[in-house]
Order: C-alpha cells, then structure tokens, then sequence
C-alpha cells in the first residue's frame, strides 16, 4: 500500500446567502458538499470539472485558507484544522500553492528577490545572504536567470511570472504543492514548458500535486488519477488511462466528448448530450445533482442520490447506472 | 476568382510607442470566401487580433495602419470615412470579442442592446423590433428568451452573455463574421455548445467565419482554412486537412506538438525555447530564425518569401 499524504473526510464547505437588513442567513451554496479523497506520496492528483464545481474551493480548504462547514484533513495523519498557530506555521512550509493567474499573485512592489527570500526568512529564521543564495538557486531551478533576482514581476511575461509563482512555492521545499489551473492563462508552447518543468521537478524533489483544472487533455499528460467533481461532490475517480478509456458516468462522458481534438477527422459532433444547462448549486440535494442534464435518467435519479460504487479497485463513479 | 468576399492586400500595422515602432503586422495578405471558415492562429502577440481588428478599421490607438488594401464589395475598407464604414459594421461584417462580459453593456438590459442594432440601421416600429429581438434570441437556442430580453448581462452566465453577443452580431445577417477567441473564457462544454452553434449558423445563414484562437484543436473542428501567423507574418496557409496531415512550417510543428495529446502524445512535450520577438527591432532573414530547431545559415541571410510548396500550401520557409 502507498503512503498517504492527505487524508481528506467528508468535508464540507458551505457559504452563506444573507438577506434583508439583518443580514439573516436564509441558505446555502454548498460548494464542496461532502468530499473523501486521499493522496498518495508522488502522485499527482488531478481535480477537473467546469467553473463552479468547488474545484478551487476544495483547494482553499485544503490549505486552511477558508473556513469548513464539517469534515477532516489529515496531513500525515494529523488533522489540519485542529493545529494550534504555531504548528500551522509549521505545515505551510509543507504545503504550498501556485494559483491561475501569476501576475496577480505577485506583489507588484517587490523585486523577485524579496518575494523569494520573505518566507525564508520568516519560516526558516536563516540570515540574508545564506537566504538570497538559497533564493539564486531556486531561480536556477526553474529555469530564470540570477539577474531576475533585482526585477520587479511586470518585468516579465507571463510564462516567466508563472516560473517565479512556482520558484516561491519551492522555495521552503515543500512536499505536496497545489496547482491551481497553473497554466490556463499561458500560450500552449509556453504551457508546454511549464508543463515540462513541473514534471521534471516532481522527480528531482519528489514532490505530490494536487492538479486543478477543466483541461483534461493537460490533466492526461500530466496526472497518474483524476477526480471528476460535479456541484460540490465527486462523481468519478480513477487512474488516468481507465478514466479516458473507460469513463462510467455520464458527466465524465460529456467532459471527455467536449474536449476539441486533432486527430479526429470529424467536424463537429453533434451529440445529444444535453449540456446547456448551467449547473447551479441551489439544487434541492435528495437526488442525483446531474439529474436535469443526463442522457440516461431514470424515475429513481429523482428519488434518491447515488453514493460513490467501486467499480474496480480503484475506480469508483457516483452512478445508478452501475447498479444493474 | 469570383467567390472571394474579402481580400486582404499587404496589410502593415504598426504601434509607435515610447520604445519605437512596433510593426504588429507586416504585409499580410489574407482572403475570405463566400460560406468558408477561415481561421487565424499563433501565440499572443503575433498580430491576429489587430489583423481582425484592421478589417473594420478598428485598430486603437497609437496603432496605425501604414499601408495596404482591404477589398469587399468593390470597396477598399480602409479608404471609407466613418460614415461609410457605420454602415458596414454590424450589417456586413461584424465582430464578436473574447470577454462578453467586457463587450456587453452592463447597464443595459439584454433587450435594450439588442434593439439598438434595428433602430440604429432599420426604420421598424417599436414592437416590430422586439418580435425581431426575440427570434434572434431564440437563434442562438436560448431557452426563455422573454426572461433574458429583461436580465442584464451579469445576469447571465458567460456561455449565455456569449450567446447574446453573437446574437447581435448576426442581427442584421451580416455576410462575414469575425470571431476573435470566442470560447476562450468558456468551460470545454460550453464552448463545445457555442462551437455548434457557429457551425448551424453558419450552415444556415451560408456565412463567412473569420475564427481567430491559439487552440489548434479548436481549428480543427471548425476551420476550412488555415493562416498560422508568427510575429505579424503570414508564415503558412493551407486548407486544414492539408495543415494537421502534412504541416511544413517548423513553427506549426511546434505548436502542434507543444499539445497534449497531438498524436497520441502523454509523454514528454516538445516546447518552442525562447519567446516571441517584440517587432521593434527585426532582423532580417526568418523571423522564427531564434526559436527554430531547423535553423541553417540560409535562413538569416536574406528575408524570405512565401510561396506555393504544393497546392494551396503556402508556407514562408526554405528548408
């Protein structure tokens, strides 16, 4: 058996609808509604789904960086959001982030080498000169030059920003790294670089991602498993090839007919999957979520909702289709 | 040849900053046909959306336009003075934008900004206009239309805000229909959505698309032809079966295979090193001379030209 990382359990993130004067909670948007998902050592895991599916969401959670309605997350068994301040200081170290968008997660009035040398600094309480050298290497790592240490990030393109967004997340030599759609605001060959490098760099320092994104022809070159969430919940999960060969729920199915190809002489296909309707997270929560926009609905997607079925040993799909 | 719709001859763009001129585009030639789908592709930066953007006329400033031709009609688009040009905006060639939210009035209620199109170029009564605002509406498969023609556009969701923009695009049935990135700010199901629903309209309408994006995939699926631009160039052109069969650009190459999933291809992608150049200072010879693997001394030497490889191929390379 491989080692977990993170353990996640049943977690729930819900945000509040307030109205009138009093601000009086009347509802919910449950954007993560209940989800179970373990990461192992390694491995990277990808989390795809279209816009308001909690992918992100599920992310910030993760992180601690938002508040959670009820639920767990382990990290090397210890559940996160019971730590005292001092010992999360100690877990960012672990875990880091690099989000979508690089130009607006670097604070334009510090140099690259500011930005670098902040949270070693503050995390590791080392001197300035053994931090700035720890910093040039980092730089090196990822591919930018040492005179990037003195510039400022408008200075470069985007490809290059979103190098420095991954050399801060390296530098306290984390071990788990989310990536937030890291290059979805990139030009494809600058996205296959950063692509590139992120792999290279999970071998050369073992590192595990979580990978967001809704681009699933990245997330097949990219992930060894994916999570397919759908309003808050997971639907599929499975190891990348079973999932692209085999996908069991119709969601999946529409994820992957959706996906523009090249290879295929086919001008458009004009499927009857229904996929207009937006999805929206006030659906009543007693039945299937995806009930509305399925191909194969039947009288009982109405009544209950499915619960995530083994389908083989590591695949599971929240379907009643696999009952038969 | 007679169906050409709109020709585009030695086109020059450029922006004249405080760092020099930037030649955006340079000596572009580009043609439309009646009922084709032509579509444009490169990295950001290389010039597709100021080549759209030229065709109306529409280049901001400090951007220019140094020379060329834009012919449609019997007319040269760029000699028109804005009077002229009015006219030809939104009923003959019309355009829609990556960001609808951006191009969408957001104080105006969906039906207003439809309408504003009919009073602007017909004389139809009020509640003429407003049967008419509805059917287009329904055109671009929005399912209440009564609801939307009373929403505003935050209203709406962005494949919805998409569906309204090419909605008043084809108010007025224009014959060319410009569409830069239309889908890029979209989820793959709504874009696959939008992608249809392109291709009935312009099933139904015999229009011309001029489809501008980075995803090669995209073309794919939608495009006839195919220019790919490099650094305000031209540098190979050729109908879209030929291109993804048999590309013979190295840049072309590159791009598609910078792709995951080209060919079959999980493993290790293959990336262009380098960035684009700024147009301010260009060398002579190959533009994409720097970032080409293929690279030999005959390709800085001289400027190259592009020509006829094999039928209808066109691409800007010696080897």
């Amino acid at each position: 058996m491989r080692e977990k990382i993170l353990e996640i359990k049943n977690i729930k993130v819900y945000f509040p609808i307030k109205k009138g004067i009093l601000l009086k909670t009347v509802g919910y948007i449950k954007a993560v509604d209940g989800v179970d998902l373990q990461i192992y050592k390694g491995e990277s895991l990808a989390l795809v789904g279209e816009s308001g599916s909690g992918k992100t969401t599920l992310a910030r959670a993760i992180l601690r960086l938002i508040p959670i309605q009820s639920g767990s997350v382990c990290y090397n068994g210890k559940n996160i959001f019971n730590l005292s301040k001092i010992e999360l200081q100690k877990l960012r170290e672990k875990i880091q982030i690099v989000f979508q968008n690089p130009f607006s997660s670097l604070n334009p009035r510090k140099t690259v080498g500011s930005i670098l040398i902040e949270p070693l600094i503050f995390h590791k309480k080392i001197k300035k000169e053994t931090a700035i050298k720890e910093a040039v290497k980092i730089l090196n790592l990822v591919g930018l030059k040492e005179d990037a240490f003195y510039r400022y990030p408008h200075e470069f393109s985007g490809g290059q920003q979103q190098r420095i967004s991954i050399a801060r997340a390296l530098i306290l030599k984390p071990e788990f790294i989310v990536l937030d759609e890291p290059v979805s605001s990139l030009d494809v060959s600058i996205q296959a670089q950063i692509l590139n490098l992120l792999k290279e760099l999970q071998k050369k320092l073992k590192l595990t991602y979580l990978f967001i994104s809704h681009n699933l022809s990245i997330v097949r070159f990219f992930c060894n498993r994916i999570a397919v969430l759908y309003l808050g919940k997971i639907v599929e999960i499975a190891p990348t090839e079973e999932l692209f060969k085999k996908p069991l729920h119709p969601y999946t199915k529409l994820l992957l007919n959706s996906i523009p190809t090249i290879d295929e002489k086919r001008k458009i296909s004009f499927n009857n999957l229904k996929n207009s309707d937006y999805p929206t997270l006030f659906y009543n929560n007693s039945y299937c979520k995806f009930y509305y926009r399925c191909q194969f609905k039947m009288p009982k997607c109405r009544i209950n909702e499915p619960n995530l079925i083994k389908f083989s040993k590591n695949h599971l799909c929240r379907c009643f289709l696999l009952d038969k | 040849m007679k169906n050409i719709l709109l020709e585009i001859k030695n086109l020059s763009v450029s922006f004249f900053t405080d760092y020099g001129e930037i030649k955006a585009v340079r000596n572009l030639n580009l043609t439309i046909k009646k009922g084709e789908t032509v579509g444009i592709v490169g990295e950001s930066g290389c010039g597709k959306t100021i080549t759209a953007l030229s065709i109306l006329n529409l280049v901001p400033a400090p951007g220019k336009i140094l020379q060329g031709e834009i012919k449609f009609e019997n007319k040269n688009l760029l000699s028109l003075n804005n009077e002229k040009l009015r006219e030809i905006r939104g009923k003959k060639i019309s355009i829609i934008f990556q960001d609808p939210m951006a191009s969408l009035n957001p104080v105006l209620k969906i039906g207003e900004q439809l309408s504003e199109v009919f009073v602007f170029h017909t004389e139809l009564k009020k509640d003429k206009i407003k049967e008419k605002v509805l059917k287009l509406l329904k055109n671009v498969k929005i399912p209440n239309p009564e609801i939307v023609y009373n929403s505003y556009p935050h209203q709406l969701s962005g494949g919805m805000q998409q569906r309204v923009m090419i909605a008043m695009a084809l108010a007025l049935n224009p014959k060319i229909l410009i569409a830069d990135e239309p889908t890029t700010s979209l989820d793959v199901t709504i874009e696959s959505e939008i992608l249809k629903l392109l291709y009935s309209l312009k099933k139904k309408y015999n229009l011309s698309i001029l489809f501008i994006t980075h995803n090669m995939a995209l073309l794919s699926q939608i495009a006839d032809r195919i220019y790919v631009m490099y650094a305000g160039e031209i540098v190979e052109e050729a109908k879209k079966e030929e291109l993804f069969k048999k590309p013979l650009h190295p840049y072309t190459k590159a791009l598609l295979e910078a792709i995951p999933g080209y060919k079959n291809n999980y493993k290790k992608l293959n990336y262009i090193p380098g960035e684009i150049p700024n147009n301010i200072n260009i060398l002579p010879g190959c533009t994409f001379y720097p970032r080409c693997k293929f690279g030999k001394k005959i390709c800085y030497e001289k400027d190259i030209e592009i020509f006829e490889k094999s039928k209808n191929h066109f691409v800007r390379c010696v080897l």
